[in-house]
């Protein structure tokens, strides 16, 4: 290897000096072995090599090709794949669910000649969307949870985590004091203490809401999330689930 | 040269019959293929030392592509397939480009 990093001139140079000898080394050019061993010579060597690279050029044709048709999945480890998979089909039993609901419906509807069944969905609907939009009292399984402030530390922003995590941690209908939350719930830093839309929460702060009461209760108790963040505070916490309670706030719309 | 129309004619075949990879082959096939082109620059720069020996040149494609495979084969048993893998294809990348550099120095001198 080392010797074939000895330039070419060195050669030419110690053939000049020969010269006279009569033997005139014939100048190589740089590319001179490239082109001998593209001379073609037919042994059983060269066929075998000539196998071998026509089975490797196959190879990575074949690779490149099955590469290009899956690129997310062929890659995917074992678990990867088991994972993917039972996402997928929690979905599909979930829209599924959603189909048979639906076609029920759909169903109720066609036979329904006096309008009993249209009647009983459009009020099952306007339930529904009184409970989001908070105009209707609700009833269900959920958390209370209770913050003492002595130190009167608690912010509004505080009170808008808790109710935002409890929104992600599924609760479809909240409390907080004698407020019922809606999509356009807001809280303030008045003088005395907070506001929320307008109206003046006294310490300590009661908060219901209704949903899973499990998931609500871990979401609220993470390291890091809003109970602790309220106890840093100097507040008392106290999250309690109930298996059943009433929401009887409304909001006036 | 007859090395270099096989090539050709591989990937011509290649491109031709559209081969899908047999799904028990395809965690393997791309180390084989890493391994087999070891072997080829392996080959090319034997040759351009001199040194080219045929019967070397087959049974060490034969040998490191099937070697390659059995060591992912290996990992993936035990559990640590990918990153197997991994570790084969630096060193065989590695070889790659030591041999390279080899016969880059022999063509042009630098």
């Amino acid at each position: 290897m080392s010797d074939a990093a000895k330039p070419p001139g060195t050669t030419r140079t110690t053939g000049g000096e020969d010269g006279a000898a009569g033997t005139p080394e014939r100048p190589r050019r740089p590319l001179a072995p490239l082109t001998d061993m593209l001379r073609p010579r037919l042994t059983r060597g060269q066929l075998a090599g000539a196998l071998l690279s026509l089975v490797l050029g196959f190879a990575v044709v074949a690779q490149v090709q099955a590469n290009n048709h899956d690129t997310k999945f062929a890659t995917a480890r074992q678990d990867e794949l088991v994972g993917i998979l039972s996402d997928l089909t929690q979905r599909s039993e979930r829209l599924r669910g959603d189909l048979r609901d639906l076609e029920n419906t759909k169903a109720g509807l066609e036979r329904d000649a006096r309008g009993q069944t249209a009647l009983e969905e459009a009020r099952r609907r306007a339930d529904d969307y009184g409970l989001l939009a908070g105009t209707v009292p609700a009833q269900g399984p959920g958390v209370e949870i209770t913050v003492t402030d002595p130190r009167r530390a608690v912010r509004a922003a505080n009170l808008l985590d808790a109710l935002e995590e409890l929104r992600d941690a599924g609760a479809e209908v909240v409390q907080v004091g004698d407020v019922r939350t809606g999509v356009d719930t807001y809280f303030v830093d008045g003088p005395e203490g907070v506001l929320a839309d307008g109206r003046f929460l006294p310490p300590p702060y009661r908060i219901l809401a209704i949903g899973d009461p499990h998931t609500m209760a871990t979401a609220l108790g993470i390291p890091g999330g809003v109970v602790r963040t309220l106890r840093g505070l100097g507040a008392e916490v106290t999250v309690t689930p109930r298996a059943r309670m009433t929401v009887s706030a409304v909001r006036s719309g | 040269m007859v090395a270099l129309i096989g090539l050709v004619a591989g990937v011509v075949l290649g491109l031709v019959f559209q081969p899908t990879v047999p799904l028990w082959l395809q965690p393997y096939l791309p180390i084989a293929i890493v391994a087999a082109l070891d072997a080829m620059f392996g080959g090319v720069r034997a040759r351009l030392e001199g040194v080219f020996d045929e019967k070397t040149f087959v049974v060490s494609f034969v040998g490191n592509t099937i070697l390659a495979a059995l060591i992912v084969f290996l990992g993936d048993q035990l559990g640590v397939g990918s990153q197997l893998s991994t570790g084969v294809v630096v060193v065989l990348g590695v070889r790659i480009f030591s041999n390279a550099a080899a016969i880059r120095r022999k063509l042009f001198g630098a």
